[in-house]
């Protein structure tokens, strides 16, 4: 059933023969297909043998009377049989319980399909039903199919958001951080639409003196996904902002759909500035808000991430201030607790070097004492001095009648030697 | 130089100052840095409420922003 790219008219091409002018009152045949002559002159085509017609008259002729019988109409029914052909159309058969139609989609027509259909998927298609003269069939022009529920769309994010995170475009490391306290904030959004009023009225009461940019784009319809991305690329090359949002109030699924856009999606996720997504509502996912740094669930929402409440950061600044000032006036603090604390050791040390240095006299003078000659004389003995002061230790330093002195505690006495008595086997010996 | 960069930079002179082992001097630059860098942080939040614009691309490649009337 393979075919040219060529599309057939919508309306039957004009014939060299009609077989049956549409518009004119049906004839009567005979009983066997042969109508009574009218007037012996007219032959009617097809009548008989002599004027059987040929197999592409009667195609043809089917194929104009079938497209003038129908408009262009919705059927619905299961997909089957399903087949993309090198040359991008689509065949398939669209199957009821005990029916079948077969139908072909010719790629110029498949730009508003989301995803490419599968077998099985329940669908509407809007169609042309129509002969197929080259191979006889009665078939449908498709130009445009919906799936029954979401089925394409999902396929269609599925798919797009697969390849996004093949790329890692949908890794959290790439998230970057919302700027706290923006000078500017650049809203891609339609002028028209809620959208817009809500981000201004959250962000003047949060924040009066923000800069809010509008940058007009085209949020739904034809040319919506194109319209988005150029504007994105534009606040990239003005660059002179510090947060991009991008949204769009609530709406239906096709209203959002260009948001789900892959090349809506790419060009946000290579935005140098850092991006906040809203679009619809809380249920409403798009691939946007899966590759915005931040994912706000409303236009409202994101213009509270966009900017802090001034009060709040006035107050910051106020406690930043005295931070300082504390973390000086401590440092200060930390140093007269030194000096201090130095004075005071050396004030100690002093006494301490004192008390041991007089310890140490005391000690040293203990021990002199304990070694001086007095002590000994103290504890109750005499030591006998010639009269030049030299000690007499030894029985061999006295002669009788010698005169020596006699050293005591308390003083001294004048003696004479009487007699001497060396002790035996000794010859130094104290008296 | 962003309010954020301002911001994180006090703070860190803030730990810088708790720190004891600073300087005198270096201390006392710090804390005339923070303050400095505080002034320029706080000028953006007692500036005039700013206008809503809307950015235009020229032909000739570059921006213009005009005032946006809602």
């Amino acid at each position: 059933m393979k075919r040219g790219n060529r599309r057939p008219a919508p309306r039957a091409e004009p014939l060299d023969l009609q077989l049956f002018p549409l518009g004119e009152p049906s004839r009567s045949y005979g009983p066997r297909g042969v109508v009574a002559p009218v007037a012996g002159v007219i032959e009617i085509p097809g009548a008989s043998p002599a004027s059987a017609i040929s197999v592409e008259l009667i195609t043809q002729q089917a194929k104009a009377i079938i497209e003038g019988a129908f408009p262009r109409l919705w059927i619905r029914g299961e997909i089957s049989d399903f087949k993309t052909y090198r040359s991008g159309h689509w065949y398939f058969c669209l199957r009821g319980a005990s029916a079948q139609l077969k139908c072909v989609m010719f790629a110029s027509d498949q730009r508003g399909v989301p995803a490419v259909p599968e077998d099985g998927m329940q669908v509407v298609v809007l169609g042309q039903p129509t002969v197929y003269p080259a191979q006889g069939v009665f078939q449908c022009t498709v130009t445009a199919l919906e799936a029954v529920g979401d089925g394409l769309w999902r396929k269609a994010l599925d798919e797009a958001t697969a390849r996004l995170r093949a790329d890692g475009l949908l890794e959290p490391s790439r998230k970057r951080a919302i700027p706290r306290f923006p000078r500017r904030v650049a809203v891609i959004t339609s002028p028209d639409g809620a959208a817009f009023h809500d981000i201004i009225a959250v962000m003047q009461r949060r924040c009066p003196t923000v800069e809010i940019v509008l940058v007009p784009a085209k949020v739904q319809g034809e040319g919506a996904p194109a319209d988005l991305a150029r504007a994105i690329d534009c606040v990239m090359r003005w660059g002179a902002v510090d947060t991009v949002i991008i949204g769009r109030g609530g709406g239906a699924r096709e209203d959002l759909w260009a948001f789900n856009s892959e090349a809506v999606a790419r060009a946000l996720a290579a935005c140098t500035i850092p991006t906040i997504s809203a679009v619809g509502h809380e249920v409403d996912v798009t691939l946007c808000d899966l590759v915005a740094d931040h994912r706000a669930a409303t236009p409202s929402a994101a213009a509270e991430a966009a900017v802090p409440v001034l009060a709040e950061v006035r107050a910051e600044a106020v406690s930043m201030l005295f931070a300082l000032r504390e973390a000086l006036v401590r440092q200060v603090q930390r140093r007269r607790d030194r000096v201090e604390r130095v004075a005071r050791d050396l004030r100690h040390g002093v006494a301490r070097g004192a008390e041991r240095r007089s310890a140490r006299v005391t000690a040293i003078a203990g021990r002199l004492n304990a070694l001086s000659p007095l002590a000994t004389l103290a504890r109750g003995y005499a030591v006998a001095r010639d009269e030049s002061g030299v000690t007499l230790g030894s029985t061999s330093d006295f002669a009788p009648a010698r005169d020596f002195d006699l050293l005591l505690r308390d003083g001294s006495v004048r003696a004479t030697t009487r007699s001497v008595h060396p002790a035996p086997g000794t010859t130094d010996e104290n008296t | 130089m962003s309010y954020e960069t301002d911001i994180t930079r006090i703070e860190t002179i803030v730990v810088e100052l708790e720190r004891s082992e600073v300087p005198l001097d270096d201390a006392l630059r710090l804390f005339e840095e923070g303050i400095e860098r505080l002034r320029t942080a706080s000028a953006a939040l007692v500036q005039a409420e700013a206008r809503v614009r809307k950015l235009i691309e020229e032909s000739d490649g570059g921006f213009t922003l005009a005032d946006f009337e809602s």
